[in-house]
């Protein structure tokens, strides 16, 4: 069953339970995860389609500066055993769209790449590009660390606590990034409350007042009726 | 071009203004009597249903902003609601350095597209606040008089909730209440201890099917966006959309009333609006005229219906048109549950809200302001979204390693992606929604050297807090971080002080406008009779929450939803003794 067929019975009110909604298979599933190119659609206004088109079409960071942030975001978020860094989950395309997005960023973003450079022309003569990785990471050292970073260092602290936003935001909000993480959810699907193995894990019980109050997932087919006081009675 | 919609009658029974919760209700209880109904939206027609206009399940990945927030859909590029508080094509202003902050909903079903689907009854203290605390006003009818209007409501849209008896927050025809998250079974245990109440939250949305034509919830966490299904109430989808199908209703989208025409008795004749694709002015006909624009609309519809008649506009002889502004208090504080850290994942999204909430629980005799609050609660493990840890330079440090160790701010590498999903599903955040004095100076009016891309005069607001909703503010600050901490979190932030007003937020912010064309029974005081009927024009009739006397620590749209039935009612009733 596909998920519109599926929301289809749910639509029909007759066939809305969990059975129904876990009957899928994770084949089905998995297809609705592949990324879409484009603006974001859904009852867009056509002022909406035209300002995503544009910033889509246009360009703010140069080559040069795309190749420095794909270097700076798989710092931010490497691959480990978990899942791949930053550039492979696309995160430099997902900056440049929000530097033309949210442009209010653009100066301190663009101005934080070149100081970066020239941090590295004052220590080793060339671009932040040029030099090898352990002395990009003796840079970087100085400025990850926010409580601990030289005050003299504020601008470069100021321009990577940005990046490792941007970085960390664009990367969960990626497929890769939401294997990650281990998000479960945006499907349909029945809850029937915090499972039991985890409310023992942390010593914790539904209040028995409202036990017989609570939802029961087997009542989701059928129309309710009150009586006169407005008691749930079927 | 000529974009009319080309009206099937000369003359209608009925022009709607507005299709939100007010004028929604008002045009399927109209419609159903048999009248011919005119509904003129400013927005444009829209349908989750349909594919080409669902933002219901997708993935953040869909949108190139990962739904971070736009000029016109401040909460997010997949919330439903176009508009927001800055419009460019449709200003307002503000008087005195004073500020007011207006939220629109352009589209069919107004803002009930966005809202929290927080559906809770006022209750008999909420009628009658001056005859309690000797402040603003009483309203001219009671509880009583609304109850039947909200079983009514109940039935018709569906509201899950639990009975509690409580006498001030009445129990309603409920469906049952989805059994609440991890951290709100946290935050119960939390607010035991400190004896504030936490009980089943109340929406209007379906978890089990109320009728043939709306699907069942399947728990998605998504109202906001709109539900394909229409498992939660918006007016479009379980209001409007049923209505037309009877055929008695003309669906006018993109038109912008600009004032309610009048003759020479100074009873209205119709409505003059601007179609908005073809920027020219069109009238319509009608016998009898609600305004459901919103409180505010409603209110700058009237004061620039101007005439012989009306020379301060049409229901506005008192020159209460505009007083009385009000919206709710909102403050709110975060935390973090060290005890939820690396928590076993699952599907945790449920409804599109709070399974849980705190109704307002003391005494204002014993405290130094007027008027309660209610809390929201937020947290778990909600879908990552556009900002999703943003904020790891300043939280980190929250974050144990085994050996108890806290990790420092900020950093990089393998070692941060470790934290993130530490403290993935640890945070929890609550907001206070209170209840605000009304005031005579709090209001809007129109601005006589501004108009909107459509010519029409603007609102110009001038608005003020005063002590009583700042130290509820206070109020609801103390209580965040004592519940927060006895819930097991640490208080994330600083503690807002006096010089942020312990961070109440602007008026406007809440988006509970009300009290503009308030309701009375003295034609000098009040804008409307307890019909919600024009003391000075019978056939005019406002159907948004202008009429509110007072906005309780509740949300309107209920309210909304049972007096513009009760006013519904009324009409059918007048005309069938000829009295209109």
């Amino acid at each position: 069953m596909n998920r519109r067929e599926n929301l289809k019975l749910l639509f029909a009110g007759s066939l809305g339970t969990g059975l129904v909604l876990t009957a899928c298979s994770p084949e089905e599933k998995l297809a609705d995860l592949s990324p879409k190119i484009g603006g974001t659609p859904g009852g867009r206004v056509p002022e909406e389609v035209e300002r995503d088109n544009s910033l889509l079409s246009g360009r703010f960071l140069t080559d040069l500066e795309m190749e420095q942030v794909k270097i700076l975001v798989d710092i931010v978020i490497p691959k480990d055993d978990v899942s791949p860094g930053a550039s492979e989950a696309k995160v430099p395309d997902y900056i440049e769209f929000m530097l033309k997005d949210q442009p209010g960023n653009q100066t301190a973003f663009r101005g934080g790449l070149m100081w970066l450079n020239l941090e590295a022309y004052e220590r080793f003569s060339k671009s932040f590009i040029e030099i090898s990785p352990s002395q990009r990471m003796e840079l970087i050292e100085e400025i990850a660390w926010p409580d601990k970073a030289k005050t003299e260092m504020g601008t470069g602290v100021r321009f990577f606590n940005l990046l490792r936003n941007m970085t960390v935001s664009g990367f969960y909000t990626s497929e890769i990034g939401f294997k990650d993480i281990g998000y479960a959810g945006n499907i349909p699907n029945v809850w029937e409350g915090v499972p039991q193995d985890v409310m023992d894990q942390y010593g914790l019980s539904l209040d028995e007042k409202y036990q017989s109050v609570y939802l029961k997932s087997e009542d989701r087919g059928t129309i309710p009726d009150w009586d006169d006081q407005g008691n749930l009675i079927a | 071009m000529n974009f009319q919609i080309k009206p099937s009658k000369d003359s209608y029974d009925v022009i709607i203004v507005g299709s939100g919760a007010g004028g929604g209700m008002a045009t399927k209880i109209l419609s159903e009597a048999g009248l011919s109904v005119a509904v003129v939206e400013a927005g444009g027609d829209w349908d989750p249903a349909k594919e080409e206009d669902r933002t219901q399940l997708r993935f953040p990945w869909e949108s190139p902003r990962r739904g971070a927030s736009t000029q016109i859909r401040p909460f997010g590029d997949f919330d439903a609601a176009i508009g927001g508080w800055d419009m460019p094509d449709e200003p307002y202003t503000r008087k005195n350095g004073t500020q007011f902050d207006w939220f629109r909903s352009r589209m069919l079903g107004g803002r009930t597209n966005h809202w929290g689907r927080i559906s809770l009854r006022f209750g008999p203290d909420d009628f009658k606040r001056k005859s309690i605390d000797g402040l603003g006003d009483d309203w001219p009818i009671g509880y009583d008089e609304i109850k039947p209007y909200y079983d009514k409501v109940d039935r018709l849209i569906g509201v899950f909730g639990s009975r509690e008896g409580m006498r001030n927050e009445p129990d309603g025809n409920f469906l049952p209440p989805p059994k609440p998250r991890l951290h709100e079974m946290f935050l119960m245990k939390g607010a035991k201890k400190i004896n504030v109440p936490i009980i089943p939250s109340r929406l209007s949305i379906l978890t089990r099917p109320i009728n043939k034509d709306r699907g069942v919830c399947f728990f998605c966490r998504q109202c906001n966006r709109g539900c394909q299904v229409y498992a939660d109430f918006s007016s479009s989808t379980c209001l409007v959309k049923p209505a037309m199908k009877s055929g008695q209703v003309d669906l006018f989208t993109h038109c912008m009333v600009r004032k309610v025409t009048s003759d020479d008795s100074g009873l209205a004749t119709g409505v003059s609006y601007v179609d908005k694709r073809d920027m020219k002015e069109y009238k319509l006909k009608g016998r009898i005229v609600v305004l459901g624009a919103s409180a505010c609309e409603s209110a700058r519809i009237m004061l620039n219906s101007k005439s012989k008649v009306h020379p301060d506009g049409m229901g506005n002889s008192s020159g209460m048109v505009g007083r009385y502004l009000h919206d709710s208090t909102g403050a709110s504080r975060s935390g973090i549950i060290p005890e939820l850290m690396h928590r076993k994942r699952y599907n945790e999204d449920g409804v599109g809200g709070m399974h849980i909430y705190t109704p307002w629980w003391l005494d204002n005799k014993k405290l130094d302001f007027a008027r309660g609050y209610h809390i929201e609660f937020g947290g778990g493990m909600n879908m990552p979204s556009y900002g999703f840890g943003s904020n790891m330079d300043a939280v980190r440090k929250h974050i144990l390693d085994e050996f108890g160790q806290p990790s420092p701010n900020g950093g990089y590498g393998e070692g941060l992606k470790r934290d993130i999903r530490a403290m993935y599903g640890s945070t929890v955040s609550m907001s206070g929604r209170g209840e605000s004095v009304p005031q005579y100076d709090n209001y809007c009016e129109i601005d006589p050297t501004t108009v909107d891309k459509f010519g029409i005069p603007v609102l110009r607001f001038h608005y003020n807090w005063t002590d009583n909703e700042i130290k509820q503010a206070k109020h609801m600050q103390d209580t965040f971080e004592e519940l927060l901490i006895n819930s097991g979190a640490k208080l994330l932030g600083t503690k807002p002080g006096v010089e942020t007003q312990y961070g109440l937020l602007a008026p406007g912010r809440i988006i509970h406008e009300v009290g503009t064309t308030r309701m009375g029974s003295n034609p000098a005081t009040s804008v409307v009779n307890s019909n919600c009927q024009a003391h000075d024009c019978k056939n005019l009739f406002v159907a948004d929450a202008g009429p509110f006397v007072s906005q309780a620590d509740k949300n309107p749209t209920w309210t909304i939803l049972a007096l513009s039935w009760r006013t519904s009612d009324f009409i059918i009733k007048e005309l069938n003794s000829k009295n209109l």
